[in-house]
């Protein structure tokens, strides 16, 4: 395989992808995959060390709109798609993209899951609090009293509260980015992708459509990005204590990170030797078979 | 009928350790070169309820578990209760006549009562029953104290010396006492001759999955599949594969995709319950084009079911999973070897065809034991990735992995080759990769893409071998099965040609795609048509009739979970060559 050294350092237009996206004029995607762009351009990654994967939803497209390689997947089970992509390829570099309900929502088992795992991924979640490309309705992340199309009296339902339980799931590295603040959101990409282990970046993305609460004016006022503060993101009680925070300020940045725990791939002797699964000599040997077969005798 | 053929039976209930006397059993049995096969009966429980064991031993290879008890060992009082009645003359019974009593039996059945107490000594522990029955039995079918000691010292070599002295010494002793007080039993186990290995269903299908290649499997714990599992998890790091049980199947299919997508050869294995969950991820690998390997395990269903009984149900299931209209290979094994012997075909011609691939087992294969000539244990097949493209070429930076085709296959190319990025969708996509699904549909790119992946089927069919009747072509009956009955309904007909029956076979094993024409012709040149399945409404026979447009003469099924024995065949074949209009069913004798 080749490997970034040896080839130009990219820019973030050579990670354009071959359409460009459908998304409405205004919607925070944009910035999530301009800041993807430059990141991995930045980190000095090549396309084809990549992969993007999403599931369904108007976020979900994000593999389309950039150069690299990619699986859009089905609704809530870009985590496992990702997961079996990583094991297979474990020195590729895997960025999961999606939405609030196709990651806290239909794929909740997943999160909480892939989280604990501790595979070696970054995931990057455009909250926007909404459906939108079902036209507007109820998201697991959609805040109490939220009137959308199901929910015309106002949501009875708390939202779930990605951070903190990313924190206690085993995520070891867990930040929030916000799509109007462009400088910040690249860089807790380009950390989330050095971490190693698993990432969850929730990113406030408002859907300048069907979200008319959540927009850039409610954000700009309140977020506070923790690295303003005092916060020790070594502390995951403190990280679960800023995820609680929701209101006249709400945190930004980065809320919890541990290099405490190897990842799956690192515990895993299979990968140990021998590069990606997915590229090797495939059958077994002569001494395998004549043990497997001296084991049934 | 000649030669030696001899059942064995071993009741009691869960948690008795009926599994260690099968297990002995089983390999006494092979190192012997005598065939074995093994049903168990049981429930889903860890103690109690009541565990039935029918071992089958025999000179010649046989694939069911015969049609009556030649010798029953009771572990509890339930197991006399229940089974004494079926016991004829020339049968024995042992049991340990401490703790059970004797019901009343049959004119002619030898009752074999032990005092275990009395020769295991005071404090014995509770397991050393199954041992004195064992001891008895080896000496009831005229198998050598020593070769009895060798089986018992290696199936406590993981305990402690004591342990394995005891048992011996006990065994001994029971070995003794029969021999003075029991009458020989009328069938006496065969001299040695070349050993034979054991399995179980489970095992075969994950031996030879390894052996094509498996670099990736993944499940979530499901009876009766997860045997599968289980050799997976102990050979994974030894063999170099990558295995995970993960949090459901959704997710095991999922990761399962990703894996086939990244360049492993991958696969998965659940029940019915669990195959329900991963349908929409079937056509998201017909959609994407990536090849797996599915392994559905049937049991009783509906939802939970009987999970410890077998069942044909869940044909339609896997006929139907997931939303469109799309190619996919599915193949109904016959039993372990079959298993064994079709799967790396299986793993090449999802490869080459980049489909999902659905093995349809059931419990009746996939948990029995039984022995199998070691010689015809290939573990090198051939291995074709049918020119997956696994470093750069010519097509780099011009790479389409939809590229249309006459023959319907793209190039594949694995994550990771420069100049070969590209994007694989669940949406409908462009031979680019580019959606056509949302911002732009196009009826006629659409068209091209369907008629693309179709297209691969035609040379899917063309590889797969046709079916044929087995037997004499002139044969007043033909009897047609799928998958599991394969191996009963050959020892029915040999039983029906005693009774001046003549029957011939018609076996499917690959379901879709199919054979119809073949299939038609075939059956177009029987004489009368009984299709045999492990169900109530004939899922197997509407198929059929869908694809051909025949219609069989009459019907045999059975639905009660337990698996058909030849006699059945016998017995219903005959009801409906007196003229039966009904589907036959056979009655189940053994109340388990």
């Amino acid at each position: 395989m080749v490997t970034g050294e040896q080839l130009p350092q990219l820019t973030a237009k050579d990670f354009k992808g071959k359409v460009d996206p459908d998304w409405c004029p205004g919607c925070g995607d944009f910035g999530v995959l301009t800041g993807l762009q430059r990141a991995v351009a930045e980190l000095g990654l090549q396309p084809h060390e990549l992969m993007t994967i999403s599931g369904i939803g108007c976020s979900s497209n994000f593999p389309g709109f950039f150069n690299s390689f990619g699986m859009h997947t089905l609704h809530g089970r870009s985590l496992p798609h990702a997961s079996g992509a990583k094991l297979a390829n474990h020195e590729m570099t895997v960025v999961v993209t999606g939405g609030d309900g196709d990651g806290y929502g239909i794929g909740g088992n997943h999160f909480t899951h892939t989280s604990r795992r501790n595979l070696d991924i970054l995931y990057i979640v455009m909250d926007n609090q909404i459906y939108g490309l079902t036209t507007g309705q109820l998201s697991p992340t959609s805040e109490l009293g939220m009137k959308t199309k199901t929910s015309p009296h106002g949501s009875i339902e708390l939202p779930v509260n990605p951070i903190a339980s990313a924190i206690t799931a085993g995520a070891t590295w867990v930040a929030r980015g916000y799509t109007g603040n462009i400088k910040q959101l690249i860089s807790l990409i380009k950390a989330g992708i050095q971490h190693k282990g698993f990432a969850l970046l929730d990113v406030f993305s408002p859907c300048v459509t069907f979200n008319k609460v959540n927009t850039y004016q409610f954000f700009r006022p309140r977020v506070q990005p923790l690295e303003d503060i005092d916060h020790d993101s070594s502390d995951w009680k403190a990280g679960i204590e800023k995820a609680m925070v929701w209101g006249e300020e709400i945190h930004t940045g980065l809320f919890f990170e541990t290099n405490a725990r190897p990842t799956l791939g690192e515990q895993e002797p299979v990968l140990d030797e021998g590069g990606p699964l997915g590229f090797r000599e495939l059958g077994l040997s002569k001494e395998e078979t004549e043990r497997i077969v001296s084991r049934m005798m | 009928m000649t030669g030696f053929d001899f059942v064995l039976s071993i009741g009691g209930a869960a948690g008795q350790g009926i599994a260690t006397p099968g297990n002995i059993l089983a390999r006494m049995c092979a190192r012997r070169g005598i065939h074995m096969y093994a049903y168990n009966a049981y429930q889903s429980i860890i103690r109690g309820g009541h565990s039935f064991l029918t071992v089958r031993m025999s000179d010649v290879e046989r694939r069911t578990h015969g049609n009556e008890i030649d010798l029953l060992l009771c572990l509890n009082q339930d197991t006399m209760d229940r089974h004494l009645e079926h016991l004829g003359a020339g049968t024995s019974v042992i049991f340990n006549s401490d703790t059970i009593t004797a019901g009343d039996a049959a004119e002619g059945v030898q009752l074999c009562p032990m005092e275990v107490g009395e020769l295991a000594g005071k404090g014995a522990n509770k397991l050393m029953q199954n041992t004195v029955a064992l001891a008895v039995a080896s000496q009831l079918m005229g198998v050598e104290f020593e070769a009895l000691e060798d089986v018992l010292r290696f199936q406590f070599s993981g305990k402690s010396a004591e342990i394995a002295d005891e048992n011996v010494r006990v065994a001994q002793a029971a070995y003794d006492y029969s021999a003075t007080e029991f009458e020989p039993a009328a069938q006496q186990m065969p001299a040695p001759s070349q050993p034979l290995a054991v399995w179980r269903g489970n095992d075969a299908f994950a031996v030879a999955a390894a052996g094509a290649g498996v670099k990736f499997y993944c499940a979530y714990p499901m009876s009766p599949s997860t045997g599968i599992l289980h050799w997976m998890a102990a050979n994974a790091r030894e063999l170099g594969i990558m295995v995970r049980q993960v949090e459901d199947e959704i997710s095991v299919i999922c990761m399962t995709i990703g894996a086939a997508h990244a360049g492993c050869r991958a696969m998965c294995a659940t029940s019915g319950g669990g195959f329900a969950l991963m349908t929409e991820a079937v056509g998201a690998a017909a959609m994407m084009e990536i090849p797996i390997v599915i392994v559905n395990v049937q049991r009783a269903g509906p939802s939970t079911g009987v999970p410890t009984k077998t069942e044909q149900g869940d044909l339609w299931q896997v006929l139907g999973a997931s939303q469109g209209d799309f190619p996919k290979l599915i193949h109904a094994p016959t039993s372990p070897l079959d298993g064994f012997q079709t799967i790396p075909l299986v793993f090449n011609l999802a490869e080459k065809y980049q489909l999902p691939a659905m093995i349809l087992s059931d419990l009746l294969i996939s948990d029995e034991t039984a022995t199998v000539d070691p010689a015809l244990l290939d573990m090198h097949p051939d291995i074709d990735r049918a020119g997956l493209i696994m470093e750069a070429g010519d097509e780099a930076g011009s790479y389409e992995r939809y590229k249309f085709t006459e023959s319907g296959i793209s190039p594949r190319a694995l994550p990771g080759i420069p100049g070969y990025e590209h994007v694989v969708a669940t949406d409908e996509h462009m031979p680019d990769g580019v959606l056509i699904s949302d911002e732009f549909t196009h009826p006629h790119k659409r068209r091209a893409m369907v008629e693309k992946r179709q297209r691969k089927m035609d040379g899917l069919l063309a590889e797969l071998p046709p079916p044929r009747i087995v037997g004499d072509p002139d044969a007043e009956v033909t009897l047609i099965g799928w998958g599991s009955t394969e191996g009963v309904i050959q020892e029915g007909i040999e039983q029906l040609a005693e009774q001046g029956i003549t029957a011939n076979h018609l076996h499917f094993t690959w379901i879709v795609p199919f054979h119809a024409d073949e299939a038609n012709a075939l059956l177009e040149s029987c004489k009368h048509t009984i299709i045999i399945e492990n169900n109530y409404t004939g899922l197997f026979h509407r198929y059929l009739r869908s694809e051909t447009g025949f219609t069989v003469d009459g019907h045999i099924r059975k639905y009660d979970g337990e698996p058909f024995k030849p006699k059945h065949i016998v017995a219903c074949v005959q009801e409906q060559l007196a003229g039966a209009d009904e589907v036959s069913v056979p009655y189940e004798e053994i109340i388990v």
